[in-house]
């Protein structure tokens, strides 16, 4: 994570200046207060679900039961719909953005190469609420009409694909979250394979091997951690993404083992709820439900960093941006 | 060669072409239904009219593009000044392991779910005031522009080679002046792609607006009243149970899409063609 590149004198010619002082306070300030910023939100979302926290304690994340008229409120739904919605994404985007990366890098005529990792960047570029409204109406009828009855016909069995197809639901919700987080790993995965030296490449090749021997076998198996890395960072983008989730995923606190059947997520629930929470047991357990939204992506995301960062340490900064 | 070999390769060559087709396609899909949708609702009124109630035809989100451009204002005003004081205390002061600490905290802020961002502004700015504002929106979304311009600032800084500084000290040039006038500027092109894409960021964010720009269906240029948003709108439009309504929702998708996509695209188009004279 350090940037690497020139190191800069501390002491210039010309320093110990009343001007100089002032302008290195005010850049040290700006840096402080980034810090002071993931402090304050600390305390801010600690301060202000304080009421649920003494009212449910640790049974707040066990509870099933999302009842705001008897302010009894518990956050298992939520942590279900968050985490069954994003391992879908993950079993969707994983292929798609590992062979689009590997594609580009690796195999992929020079001139095509900077149109599709465009594309893939523009993915990233388009909202999350543009997402959504596509999801409802191409998505979501697409799926009803033809990919859902298909599906409970002929994998029904697992229990997975079971109920009537709605459209709109977990699968939908999953679907959605794999588009957005596919330029995110495969973006990652692809700085990751470019810092495989060239060298490794050359030998495998020259041991007699075929093109995907040596892709296999020169560039992935150097790649893994970082590839995990990607593939953890797009993890925490998934468990956190709220409004395309919220437009398509049905919004019923409920746990169904059914792909099918309609869930809700931790932040979808936040987007939703939060300026209807009538009482302040409500919306302090709505913001419980963020400190524990915060919380999970953190450790996520400190998880990816560091897997990232082993594998692309040595290469210098620009290849990283 | 073993042709069972040749046959994986073969194999292993059309999956990642397929997996290559299938993540262009969304992109083909989304963008083609926007312009089919989209392009058939644009007209005048969607530019200059208010929007109108449930069951009228017509109408606008004049509002809401006025709206947006206000919280955006706030937004960069907060996060650009911000950000590039942190890039540069990073680049040209921070050294060892407070520097590290505080690179790992923008990491970590950039990481942040908008949702919860949202949360925050709203208790920080919301409650006190006691009404939703087009100023909590603000500093919502400038408080997610920071990370991003701040570890993109601090790497375009260090590309900046040692001897533009000395020679700028050398000249006894202020330090402070030679990292404005010199350094920053020899890196602007850096800089300014970064705020740029900072900006595309933000600027179709809908969750953090929710509890605090909040919407509104009528002109508001006061940045203390609830004000509406384009994505806001947007999101309100696409909910809603009215086909009239579903017409505009595209309509604004493809305002934003194609505000966003020129941006990116121009930075990207500048970047490459050198039109800003980088350090690199």
């Amino acid at each position: 994570m350090a940037a690497t590149g020139v190191t800069i004198p501390l002491i210039p010619a010309k320093a110990s200046k009343v001007p100089d002082h002032v302008f290195s306070s005010a850049m040290l300030a700006c840096g402080l207060s980034l810090l002071a910023v993931v402090v304050l939100i600390v305390i801010e979302l600690v301060l202000q679900s304080k009421l649920s926290i003494h009212a449910f304690g640790l049974k707040f994340f066990k509870g099933t039961n999302w009842d705001p008229v008897a302010g009894d409120f518990g956050a298992l739904p939520f942590i279900y719909g968050t985490i069954v919605s994003s391992l879908v994404a993950l079993v969707i985007a994983i292929p798609l953005s590992l062979g689009v990366a590997v594609f580009i890098t690796e195999m992929c005529p020079k001139p095509l190469r900077g149109t599709i990792s465009f594309m893939t960047e523009l993915l990233a570029a388009i909202p999350s609420v543009v997402y959504g409204l596509w999801a409802i109406f191409v998505l979501a009828p697409l799926l009803r009409s033809y990919v859902q009855p298909w599906l409970a016909r002929y994998f029904g069995w697992t229990g997975l694909f079971t109920g009537p197809p709605f459209g709109v639901g977990m699968l939908a919700a999953g679907i959605v979250l794999a588009i957005m987080i596919v330029p995110i790993i495969a973006s990652i995965t692809r700085e990751v394979l470019t810092a495989v030296p060239q060298q490794q490449r050359e030998a495998v090749l020259a041991l007699g091997a075929t093109r995907w021997e040596m892709i296999r076998m020169g560039v992935l198996r150097n790649a893994r951690t970082g590839i995990v890395g990607a593939i953890i960072l797009g993890l925490g983008r998934a468990l956190g993404e709220t409004m395309a989730v919220t437009m398509v995923i049905g919004n019923t606190p409920q746990i169904a083992k059914s792909l099918l059947a309609p869930g809700y997520t931790m932040a979808s629930v936040i987007a939703n709820e939060f300026t209807e929470a009538t009482g302040d047991l409500y919306l302090s357990a709505l913001v419980e439900i963020g400190l524990g939204l915060f919380l999970v992506t953190i450790v996520v995301n400190i998880l990816a960093g560091l897997l990232v960062w082993s594998v692309t340490r040595g290469l210098p900064a620009r290849v990283r941006a | 060669m073993n042709w069972k070999r040749v046959l994986m390769d073969r194999f292993a060559t059309g999956f990642a072409v397929l997996m290559a087709a299938l993540v262009v396609a969304p992109l083909l899909a989304v963008f083609g239904y926007l312009l089919v949708r989209g392009v058939g609702s644009l007209n005048l009124a969607f530019f200059t009219h208010l929007p109108v109630p449930v069951g009228e035809k017509g109408g606008g989100v004049a509002n809401a593009i006025v709206g947006s451009a206000m919280i955006l204002g706030i937004a960069s005003l907060i996060g650009v000044p911000w950000g590039i004081g942190a890039g540069i205390y990073l680049a040209e002061y921070g050294r060892g392991s407070f520097a590290s600490l505080l690179r790992f905290t923008a990491d970590v802020l950039n990481g942040v779910p908008s949702i919860v961002i949202g949360i925050v502004a709203y208790a920080l700015v919301v409650v006190p005031q006691k009404h939703f504002s087009a100023l909590s929106g603000g500093v919502a979304l400038g408080i997610m522009m920071i990370p991003t311009i701040t570890r993109a600032t601090e790497e375009v800084l260090l590309l900046v080679p040692l001897s533009v500084r000395e020679a700028a000290w050398g000249l006894g040039v202020a330090r402070w002046r030679a990292t404005l006038s010199v350094t920053l500027r020899t890196a602007s092109a850096g800089v300014i792609t970064a705020v740029m894409l900072a900006f595309a960021r933000i600027a179709g964010e809908t969750a953090p607006l929710l509890f605090t720009a909040f919407g509104n269906q009528f002109w508001n240029f006061n940045p203390n009243q609830p004000t509406a948003a384009l994505p806001l709108q947007l999101f309100v439009y696409a909910i809603s149970p009215f086909d009239e309504w579903h017409r505009l929702a595209w309509a604004c998708a493809l305002v934003l899409i194609a505000l966003l996509v020129g941006a990116v695209t121009a930075v990207r188009l500048a970047a490459r063609r050198g039109v800003f004279q980088g350090a690199s």
